[in-house]
């Protein structure tokens, strides 16, 4: 199949998935207990009916739910994600505000991790049954076994508190007002902490992977046939086990950048960090609706969005793909 | 040949020692032989021989749990096992080459042909892009692969057998070298290619004036190609010599015993079975696959099976031949309603099959059973011996106490010993597996046998005794077989008649003696003169 008829062919499984995504989540939260009008009355200390029945008109929140999912629709289809009850702004500027910020953390744990991961790995397999194998597999495995809030808290504790070498939380010094590479500078002193805790499991895991693929094709044929054309051993890893080998390692991490989105909740809690997930945990105690789906709508696209860029690189990484659909 | 000039290749009394827990202490033993420039030696033996073993020591390609641990391997007298590493990769690719069996797994799967092609002059020296570029074009030209302009530019996966086969020669002959180490470079191929590619090695072998070792199982291919012969035996060396020697007057009782289990034309004379009862009868049945296909394209269809027609009678074996793609396979799949079937009919004692459901074919299957190709993968590990004889006819009704002693009368009559009903499959050897699926098939009291491919997989030592077992369990019992195999020579040792599958169409059919001395069709010709060793009589050897 060309390429042109593929994207096409993909691209429109996207935006299915993603619509439902989104119808599945709209049911989803409406059948959950606990309704925003009450709790918005709640807060303001007037739970009475008559306020209550006032606040669900206000939102909407009196049509059949059909409905309410009709002109939820609509609205997504023009870029209008609805308005938070608990903000008093439109989802989407809350959430443009929130993106950034994750995107910024998940790119770099997720490439942190890749390339780490990839790199012990590729050592691991090079010199299989060494010490260093060992010490690499025994601490991908500890990485791999510890729970990630654990990690964070330690690290929090060692390395901002004891060692005071890295800020402990948020993403920029407050009221320090850097511009230019002096912001830069301090956002990405601030961003160590987060995307190391983010990324060692992950690391763990491209670890292990990496070395179990390059043991794997290292027993192949070719690679003997390589051998017997007299190339060199670096070179053979590097030219031919290697750029096999990391083909089921790059399917994993592209399934894998989407859950990442998703550990980043965990990890903005911890640390403080002002992006997307902190946004959904904060919307998720207050029952605000529209930026719960605003937020899961932005999350399924952006997972979509990566496995599709994925499947379009894997295109170009393996050549027997395009054969074979 | 001079005989005191110094042998291109001299290997010394070497010796590789197996790591502890295997069934012997070496992998080879003391094993010592020449090879000159300008020619070709065959080393021959049946699996774990220790032939790759020897090829790969000199290649210096042992795996690392294999250490050669005496001798010397004299290459234009250096000693290949004194060398280090960097040494060795100087000279591989360079003056010594290697060609592999699996043509498909022994190339790189992400790399283009003129890379991989390319990457042997480059490692060795030659800086020059553009020289690399018009050299591997020469080259496949050189092989006799079409359109190398276009080709070069392909992946592995798009090239057939032959074709990848033709990519590691052309690798392997890039930079001319004096020794050519080809280790059952034609065994995963058709015949009609395997063919083509010996003819391409024997050519390029005088051309070149290179040395060829080259290791086979196949005696009808040492007898097209060697020069001189060596035969192991368990790793040890039994016997070598000139190849007219060892093939018509083999001296060593395993070398002898090997050439009398080749498989070979028998005359038959006429048989009694053609007067057995009609048993099967197959009118234009048809298989098509379909693949690929979605919004935007069409489906691929292949017609598998094309308006195939034959009939069997009890006690008749047909030959089911063709090479790999023609339908052969499906055919047998579709016969047993292992597959479904887009038209025709299938007559089994009279009545059609092909429209029965499921269900109502069940009661039938007993009837016709399959041994199949693999007696490691068709065996199921968890079940003993036992289970697996018991299973089927304890499914069909049989109370289980008969099930067992029927099971228990099998194992002898398929040469096992009775204990064997307690073991698990992967006690026995691959020949011994074979004969379980054989008992297994037999259990139900088929009156078709299907055997796919059944003794391919088997060293030929052990082939012939599965074959043997196969006839005597036919006279006795009366069974019809439908023998499907890419091996003309076992299809003319033990058919009655042979049908000639090419592209999903049965092209001809007849007697051995007709199909081999007068074939009609042009692509049984062609698969006949194919036949490696063809003008050797095995059995004239070991009268």
């Amino acid at each position: 199949m060309k390429t042109l008829d593929f994207l096409l062919q993909r691209l429109a499984k996207a935006i299915l998935v993603v619509l439902g995504v989104v119808i599945l989540n709209f049911m989803l939260i409406h059948m959950a207990p606990g309704d925003p009008a009450s709790v918005l009355a709640g807060e303001a200390g007037a739970g009475d009916e008559k306020f209550i029945a006032q606040l669900r008109a206000q939102f909407g929140l009196d049509q059949p739910l059909y409905w309410q999912l009709w002109t939820y629709l609509k609205g997504v289809l023009t870029g209008d994600l609805g308005f938070s009850y608990r903000n008093q702004v439109p989802v989407m500027t809350l959430i443009l505000d929130r993106l950034p910020a994750t995107l910024l953390l998940t790119g770099c744990a997720f490439v942190f991790s890749l390339v780490l991961g990839i790199l012990l790995g590729v050592i691991a397999a090079y010199r299989r049954g060494s010490v260093a194998d060992s010490v690499v597999m025994t601490s991908a495995l500890v990485f791999y076994a510890t729970p990630l809030f654990w990690i964070a808290l330690m690290s929090v504790l060692v390395f901002s508190l004891h060692l005071d070498w890295l800020p402990p939380f948020d993403m920029e010094s407050i009221g320090a007002n850097y511009t230019g590479w002096a912001r830069v500078a301090d956002i990405a002193h601030h961003l160590v902490l987060p995307t190391v805790t983010l990324g060692l499991f992950f690391t763990a895991v491209y670890t292990r992977l990496t070395r179990a693929s390059m043991l794997e094709v290292m027993a192949l044929d070719f690679v003997k046939t390589a051998r017997a054309k007299g190339v060199p051993k670096a070179q053979v890893i590097r030219r031919h086990v290697l750029r096999n080998a990391i083909l089921p390692v790059f399917t994993f991490a592209s399934m894998q950048a989407g859950q990442l989105v998703g550990g980043a909740v965990l990890t903005e809690t911890v640390f403080a960090w002002p992006g997307i997930g902190r946004l959904m945990f904060d919307a998720l105690l207050q029952r605000d609706y529209p930026v719960l789906l605003g937020v899961f709508l932005v999350t399924a696209a952006v997972v979509v969005l990566v496995n599709l860029i994925a499947d379009l690189l894997y295109r170009f990484v393996d050549p027997r793909i395009e054969a074979a659909s | 040949m001079n005989a005191h000039s110094t042998p291109l290749l001299r290997v010394e009394n070497l010796s590789i020692n197996l790591p502890p827990g295997f069934d012997r202490e070496f992998a080879v033993e003391n094993i010592s032989y020449d090879l000159s420039a300008g020619e070709i030696l065959c080393v021959v033996g049946e699996s774990g021989s220790g032939k790759s073993m020897t090829a790969n020591a000199i290649m210096g390609l042992l795996p690392d749990y294999l250490k050669p641990s005496g001798g010397r391997i004299l290459f234009r007298g250096k000693d290949l096992l004194a060398m280090r590493e960097p040494e060795l990769e100087q000279e591989r690719g360079r003056s010594m080459a290697m060609v592999f069996q699996e043509p498909l797994s022994a190339l790189n799967p992400l790399m283009k042909v003129r890379d991989q092609i390319a990457e042997v002059m480059e490692v060795h020296g030659e800086k020059n892009a553009e020289t690399r570029d018009r050299r591997v074009l020469d080259l496949l030209e050189y092989v006799g692969l079409p359109d190398p302009t276009h080709l070069r530019d392909a992946y592995p996966f798009r090239l057939s057998g032959g074709q990848r086969q033709r990519v590691m020669i052309a690798m392997a002959l890039a930079l001319e070298p004096a020794l050519l180490i080809a280790d059952e470079p034609t065994t995963a191929l058709d015949v009609t290619t395997q063919a083509q590619i010996l003819d391409l090695i024997r050519r390029i072998q005088r051309a070149k004036g290179m040395g060829v070792m080259f290791v086979t199982h196949d005696f009808g291919v040492v007898a097209d190609i060697a020069d001189r012969v060596i035969v192991m035996e368990r790793g040890i060396v039994v016997e070598q010599g000139p190849a007219a020697d060892v093939l018509n007057r083999p001296k060593h009782p395993y070398t002898r015993r090997l050439i009398a289990a080749v498989p070979h034309r028998e005359d038959h004379g006429a048989k009694a079975a053609a007067e057995g009862e009609m048993l099967l009868e197959v009118k234009n049945l048809r298989k098509t696959y379909r693949s690929g296909g979605g919004f935007f394209s069409r489906p691929r269809v292949v017609n598998a099976v094309n308006n195939v027609s034959f009939t069997l009678r009890r006690g008749e074996t047909l030959g089911v031949v063709g090479e790999s793609g023609s339908g052969k396979s499906t055919l047998g799949r579709c016969l047993l309603k292992l597959a479904d079937v887009d038209g025709g009919q299938v007559l089994f004692r009279g009545n059609d099959v092909v429209p029965l459901s499921a269900r109502a074919f069940r009661p039938l299957r007993r009837h016709m059973q399959m041994v199949f190709q693999d007696p490691f993968a068709s065996l199921n590990p968890r079940q003993t011996v036992g289970r697996i004889l018991t299973d089927g006819p304890v499914a069909n009704g049989v109370p289980y106490a008969q099930a067992e002693s029927k099971a228990r009368e099998l194992l002898d009559l398929v040469g096992l010993e009775i204990s064997a009903y307690d073991r698990y499959p992967q006690e026995f050897s691959g020949g011994q597996r074979q004969r379980v699926g054989i008992a297994r098939a037999l259990a139900l009291d088929p009156e078709l046998l299907v055997a796919d491919e059944s003794v391919s997989a088997l060293d030929v030592s052990v082939q012939a005794q599965v074959l043997e077992l196969l006839q005597n369990l036919q006279k006795k019992l009366n069974i019809a077989i439908i023998f499907i195999t890419h091996d003309l020579r076992i299809a003319a040792q033990i058919c009655d008649r042979i049908a000639v599958m090419y592209r999903g169409e049965i092209v001809e059919t007849g007697p051995p003696e007709q199909v081999f001395d007068a074939p009609q069709h042009p692509y049984t010709q062609g698969l006949i003169a194919a036949i490696p060793g063809l003008e050797w009589n095995p059995r004239l050897a070991v009268v």
